[in-house]
């Protein structure tokens, strides 16, 4: 029970909640239980079926309706008499502005990816309202506290950047099985049913990219084509033919392996699937989502690792049904990862390509997990984060500064402790969302457009949502509903305009300004022209310093953190691939550290996959951890590379 | 189900936990039973938290009515009078856990757990109590250790802002994976009785100062003959004087059991549920691990206190007694 002077803060408090899942289900609930009165909860999404493993509001019967919604009306079954406001939107809608935020007296995040946290830690700065954030991953979990000038904002540690792969990898020289998921998933999936105008580089060869314009027809079907003629000849194509053209390149293959072009009647035999394939299986069922490529070829168990020839089934099976049963989508598909029939396509197609390069295969259950990038999740972590984010708010409302605690949810002990509270640190004075830091674009203002700019900078390194850029008093740029046609042309002209050209000219030594009017964030950026960037480590072909992002390296250490797969060029990295945590080909299902190495707050963080908050920056700034063991308070001291972050704690 | 492959429906349901745990693990959770004494809060959150796992089945024990203390921090029991009256605390909380997951058997089973014999127990691998005297948690604890088979046992209680969690495994067998080999581990657990007979004065000095405080009131609500969290403030004195008492006879410095956090103790009768969604938390995470066989188990308190926010693991056994 909460004592008197708690209550009293509990009874009288509004609080937002952001996310309605698996953390949020059991926040609201022990919200409820202990005493709070007006809670408002914002979640876009619906209720899925491998929501309800964890997520305890909801049954089978809520599947496909509103998150936040189904939550309040489960709660209010045992507490009747209190107030639960839903919202069945998106966090980043500009309906939930600052003056929106400033109704609360506490912020409390449940949320699974990078984008939606730093939007809404904006709102909270702006707002000035205190925010409690979350995250986990399989066991382990953390609960972080967010005051404005008293401790560090989300965003004043670095955090781990969704990990990407060079494109030549993804097109040319797989060398894990994630390699061939991103492929057939990015690359094959979206050629074949998704938007036609999206550049693609399925084609693109190591050496002779430019050569790659004729072939793009090859992947419509042609009138009249006989569907089991097309799927061959889609197989025959990327598997064989293309295989064949790579290796022609020797200079590649000096020091790899060889891959081995696979065609389908090496595979299979002619015309099998019509004659031997159960055709009642695949029309058992109209309904478009239902449809099966391994329902139709009788196989069960997602668990199974499928030969070549098994996967060469299902790979013309789920072409077959697509066009089938599914037509009318095609062209606007993309990857889901709840689409049955979407990941046994991705499966099979990376598959027979991990076969070609000598990779071993995986199941579709391994499969879907890489192309989905699925969080690890279980009720257990969620049900304590979510009473340990409780603990913290009630703090919070009565202003208790001197306990603030961020508390790290361990897999194995550490000095005994399975829940390891840590003092808040202060604001990182060099934070470009909490202090005004200005920062330093190096950039080609020749041959860079506004557009990369708005795409490579604005949106996806400073997570603007609404930006406007402005070079003095001249408007380059902006967003927004109420903007007067003629603005909005001028803005799309400016848009394709290399950064040199615009109306107001960018070149070096231009101080630009970009704001988010919604997040009330105002960046400085000082513009540098450079000529070259080098490729493969500078993809963006403009780099951003005074922004820290956490190094994207591949590490050796087996607890990934970052996995958003996807290549960084024409893949936009969305939000969803933010969340990852473990690189699941690395660390199996089973996310089991060995006991005897004992963990420390640095490996905890890097092994907390959500990226919710330190990450790979606690490597960093922390890369030798040490305890102190004076009595009993556990003391972290910071013994980082002298031009990494210190971090101060606050008492 | 041929038992011996998940269904295409469980695989689907469980497919995030299934990424953590394994389908092996997933396998021997739908095949344990497990029992439950005392349906708190806590307890209430450890029921959802091992029926959304999947486990076999869920046996409740709980003739209690439904009170105001019961439905503070009991989000299984519905407010509504009519509904409540004339069930049972188990009852009400098995219709609630029932609709949590459809392929878990729960069920209720009446009387009172310290009358039941010792083959009741043997049809279960996780016997789980609470909020039960001192008496019934060692005879239940001596029930299960003569069984054949070995039952994992534990005893959870929250008050105020404070839980613990003892964990009585016998003798627990697991395998570990290092670096390329599997490493065989074995743990030695003692009784509740073995453990808190244990003397002080063996025990670390930094021992949780909740695991002595814990003692006295268990000590001191024996002594008085009350029911567990039947206390208030005109009992401190009496348990000042039990803290007194028994820091004399094991030697302990009474500083080592602070007024401050028995006082809590005694006025904190109910649970907070915060502290209910860790503690259940971390019992349902332990007694997963336990019938799945993967992870180290806990050995063999656990203590929780809200009020700086460590959950902290105690190892209370004699050193001398043979095991």
């Amino acid at each position: 029970m909460a004592s008197p002077p708690q209550l009293s803060a509990i009874k009288d408090a509004r609080v937002l909640m952001v996310g309605a899942g698996g953390i949020g289900c059991e926040l609201l609930k022990t919200l409820a239980l202990s005493g709070f009165r007006d809670i408002h909860i914002i979640d876009m999404d619906t209720i899925e079926v491998s929501n309800l493993n964890r997520q305890f509001l909801f049954r089978q019967k809520h599947v496909g309706q509103s998150k936040a919604k189904v939550a309040r009306d489960a709660v209010l079954r045992f507490r009747p008499n209190i107030s639960i406001t839903p919202y069945h939107a998106n966090v980043k809608d500009p309906d939930f502005n600052v003056d929106f935020f400033k109704q609360f007296n506490v912020v409390l995040n449940g949320l699974d990816n990078l984008d939606a946290r730093r939007h809404v830690n904006r709102l909270c700065l702006a707002a000035d309202v205190p925010l409690v954030e979350s995250g986990t991953t399989g066991f382990l979990g953390q609960v972080t506290i967010h005051l404005k000038g008293k401790t560090e904002c989300y965003e004043c540690q670095p955090k781990p950047a969704p990990k990407s792969y060079p494109v030549c990898t993804i097109t040319s020289t797989p060398s894990k099985f994630v390699h061939c998921i991103v492929w057939a998933k990015d690359l094959l999936f979206a050629k074949l049913f998704g938007d036609k105008a999206q550049d693609n580089d399925l084609n693109v060869r190591s050496g002779n990219a430019s050569t790659s314009d004729h072939t793009d027809d090859v992947f419509e079907r042609r009138t009249d084509e006989d569907i089991e003629e097309y799927g061959r000849r889609i197989y025959d194509h990327v598997f064989g033919y293309n295989i064949e053209v790579a290796l022609s390149n020797e200079e590649t293959w000096k020091n790899r392996n060889r891959p081995r072009p696979i065609y389908s009647k090496d595979v299979l035999p002619e015309r099998p699937i019509n004659q031997n394939g159960n055709m009642d299986g695949a029309s058992a069922t109209d309904n478009p989502s239902s449809v099966s490529a391994m329902a139709s070829l009788g196989m069960k168990n997602p668990q199974e690792i499928w030969s070549l020839m098994e996967n060469s089934k299902i790979f013309l099976e789920a072409l077959k049904l697509f066009f089938g049963k599914r037509d009318k989508e095609i062209g606007n598909l993309s990857f889901d990862k709840d689409d049955q029939l979407a990941v046994e396509f991705v499966t099979s197609a990376a598959n027979i390509r991990a076969s070609s390069f000598g990779i071993p295969l995986h199941s579709l259950f391994e499969s879907k997990g890489m192309a989905g990038n699925i969080v690890h999740a279980v009720a257990t972590t969620n049900a304590i984060i979510a009473g340990l984010i409780v603990i913290e708010a009630i703090k919070v409302l009565q202003k208790d500064a001197k306990n603030y605690r961020m508390t790290y949810c361990l897999e194995h002990p550490s000095k005994k402790m399975l829940l390891m509270p840590v003092e808040p640190y202060e604001p990182n004075k060099s934070c470009y969302v909490c202090s005004e830091t200005p920062l330093t674009l190096e950039i080609n203002t020749h041959q860079s457009t506004l557009r990369d700019f708005v795409d490579k900078i604005v949106k996806a390194k400073l997570g603007m949502n609404l930006p406007l850029i402005m070079h003095g008093s001249a408007l380059l740029y902006e967003v927004g509903d109420d903007l007067e046609e003629d603005m909005v042309a001028n803005y799309a002209a400016n848009l394709e305009k290399v950064m040199s050209e615009l109306p107001s000219p960018v070149t070096s030594g231009t101080l630009l300004t970009v704001e988010d009017l919604q997040q009330e964030l105002t960046c400085n950026i000082n513009v540098k022209h450079r000529d070259e960037f080098d490729e493969e480590k500078e993809p963006d072909g403009m780099v951003l310093s005074g922004w820290t992002q956490a190094p994207a390296v591949e590490k050796k250490d087996e607890n990934h953190v970052g996995n958003g797969v996807g290549t960084s060029k024409n893949m936009p990295t969305n939000a969803e691939q933010v969340e990852m945590n473990e690189d699941l080909e690395i660390v199996p299902a089973d996310v089991e550290i060995p006991a005897e190495k004992k963990r420390k707050l640095s490996e905890i963080s890097n092994n907390d996959g959500l990226g919710t908050s330190r990450g790979a920056a606690e490597t960093n700034s922390h890369s030798k951890v040490e305890e102190l063991d004076d009595d009993d308070d556990v003391v972290f001291i910071c013994d980082g590379d002298s031009d990494t972050i210190k971090r101060k704690k606050l008492h | 189900m041929d038992g011996e492959e998940l269904t295409q429906q469980e695989t689907e349901l469980y497919d995030r936990q299934i990424r953590v745990w394994g389908v092996d693990a997933q396998r021997r959770l739908s095949k344990a039973n497990v029992l439950v004494c005392g349906m708190t809060g806590t307890v209430a959150e450890f029921c959802k938290n091992i029926v959304l796992a999947g486990v076999g089945s869920v046996t409740l024990v709980d003739d209690g009515v439904v009170t105001e203390e019961a439905l503070s921090a009991n989000f299984l029991i519905p407010p509504d009078e009519s509904v409540y009256k004339g069930r049972t605390l188990a009852e009400l909380c098995c219709d609630s856990l029932k609709e949590f997951n459809s392929m878990v058997r729960v069920s209720v089973e009446k009387g009172d757990i310290s009358s039941f014999r010792v083959d009741f127990f043997s049809k279960f691998d996780v016997v789980v109590i609470s909020s039960c005297s001192l008496a019934t948690k060692k005879l239940i604890n001596e029930k299960c250790r003569r069984l054949l088979r070995r039952v994992a046992f534990y005893i959870v209680d929250c008050r105020d802002s404070c839980g613990e969690i003892f964990v009585d495994l016998q003798s627990y067998k697991y395998t570990k994976k290092k670096v390329d080999e599997a490493v065989e581990f074995e743990l030695k657990y003692p009784s509740f009785e073995e453990a808190i007979t244990t003397p002080w004065r063996k025990l670390p000095r930094k021992t949780a100062k909740l695991y002595f405080a814990m003692r006295v009131i268990e000590k001191f609500e024996e002594a008085e003959g009350r029911n567990p969290a039947e206390t208030s403030l005109l009992d401190l004195p009496g348990v000042l004087k039990k803290r007194k008492e028994l820091c004399e006879a094991e030697s302990l410095n009474e500083s080592q059991i602070p007024d401050s956090l028995l006082e809590r103790l005694v006025v904190g009768t109910q649970e907070f549920p915060p502290v209910c969604a860790v503690i259940g938390g971390i019992l349902g995470q332990e007694v997963i691990k336990v019938i799945s066989g993967k992870g180290d188990p806990l050995k063999n308190f656990f203590f929780f206190d809200a009020f700086d926010g460590k959950g902290i693991i105690e190892d209370i056994s004699n050193p001398d007694a043979a095991s």
